[in-house]
């Protein structure tokens, strides 16, 4: 079975977002009333798995393996089936 | 060991930088250097016909996912035994700016309990943010345990330069008293930033160019023979890359980027 498996990896606070804060200052610059931004990746991976909690158990060890450093990263997973 | 009998290998991928410098330093030392592309040692599974590995700066596959974690997970996928056994037997290994981000992103610095199997720290960017390519000075902190900085005293101020955005260490928040307690109390501290007196920064810039913790410019593992550092020692190697080369009236044949290369190669022909 198919599934696709988002994995948005965030930095934890406290961590130095440059993208963000120069987000955040364009956008208020260009008028909006911004507070903050926070920059996120998003891993869009498709995946063979026999059900959806292995297939989240997998894009878990990925993301523990590669995609997040656990020492400045949070990361969030959401499975679906691919159609 | 004999000199000559040495061999370093600098290995190299794409977007890696300075491995040309380094494997000069070296072989202006004495001993056999060779640069080598990661596919070739995977190819021919010859690392353990070297006596040093040295991972170069630079920006290893672009820097892509984060600092130095794809090379670091490429090398644990394809050369895991070689580098295992490299680690067992104590053989030295170097990482240099980028090099040093791989070897915290493969676990094995800090490598408080040996190898880890997910990253203790990050090499994260730097604050103030920005790319950052300076001079700075930096205090040798070691009691004698890494066999890469043991022939320098100890409180001896070196000066070198950086070139990097991503350059502050960072523990765990929870956990960064906990790991700085471990750290000292088995001499892995090596190098922290300090102003040209040797005063430490005390994350102040820019004399800190990047706001590492504690000051920290380089550790090595708690066996002393895995040392990683931000600062570049290939580009402090000679006279002629000193930033004041010119306004001085006569110099020194070598910058202080010379002790590391020295140090490593002391202690191996120390070996029999």
């Amino acid at each position: 079975m198919k599934y696709r498996a988002k994995i948005e990896v965030s930095l934890k606070p406290g961590h130095s977002n440059p993208e963000g804060e120069t987000t955040a200052r364009l956008l208020k610059e260009l008028g909006y009333k911004v507070e903050a931004v926070d920059v996120s990746k998003v891993y869009t991976v498709i995946l063979d798995a026999p059900t959806i909690k292995e297939a989240k158990a997998k894009a878990e060890e990925m993301s523990k393996r590669l995609l997040a450093n656990p020492t400045k990263d949070n990361y969030m997973i959401t499975v679906e089936e691919q159609k | 060991m004999k000199l000559e009998e040495i061999k370093v290998c600098v290995m190299r991928v794409g977007g890696t930088n300075c491995d040309s410098e380094t494997q000069r330093a070296f072989q202006e030392l004495g001993v056999q250097a060779e640069t080598l592309h990661v596919n070739e040692l995977i190819k021919r599974r010859n690392l353990l016909d070297y006596q040093v590995l040295v991972f170069p700066g630079g920006f290893s596959f672009g820097d892509y996912v984060r600092s130095g974690v794809i090379f670091a997970r490429w090398l644990s996928a394809k050369l895991d035994k070689e580098i295992e056994t490299f680690v067992d037997e104590g053989r030295p290994i170097l990482g240099i700016c980028n090099g040093f981000q791989i070897l915290v992103e493969y676990g094995l610095l800090p490598g408080l309990e040996g190898v880890s199997t997910y990253p203790e720290a990050t090499l994260t960017t730097n604050e103030p943010q920005g790319f950052k390519c300076q001079w700075v000075y930096l205090k040798h902190e070691n009691k004698g345990k890494c066999a890469f900085t043991n022939k320098i005293p100890a409180g001896k101020v070196v000066r070198m330069p950086i070139a990097h955005g991503e350059g502050r260490l960072l523990f765990p928040k929870e956990k960064e008293q906990e790991m700085l307690a471990k750290l000292n109390n088995n001499d892995m501290v090596v190098f922290r930033y300090c102003d040209k007196n040797g005063n430490i920064a005390d994350g102040k810039y820019p004399a800190n160019p990047n706001g590492s913790f504690y000051d920290i410019a380089g550790i090595c593992n708690r066996d002393g023979n895995i040392f990683g550092l931000m600062p570049h020692p290939e580009r402090a190697m000679y006279w002629w890359q000193q930033p004041d080369w010119t306004r001085q009236q006569q110099m020194l044949q070598y910058g202080d980027g010379k002790l590391i290369f020295q140090s490593i190669i002391d202690n191996l022909t120390k070996k029999c």
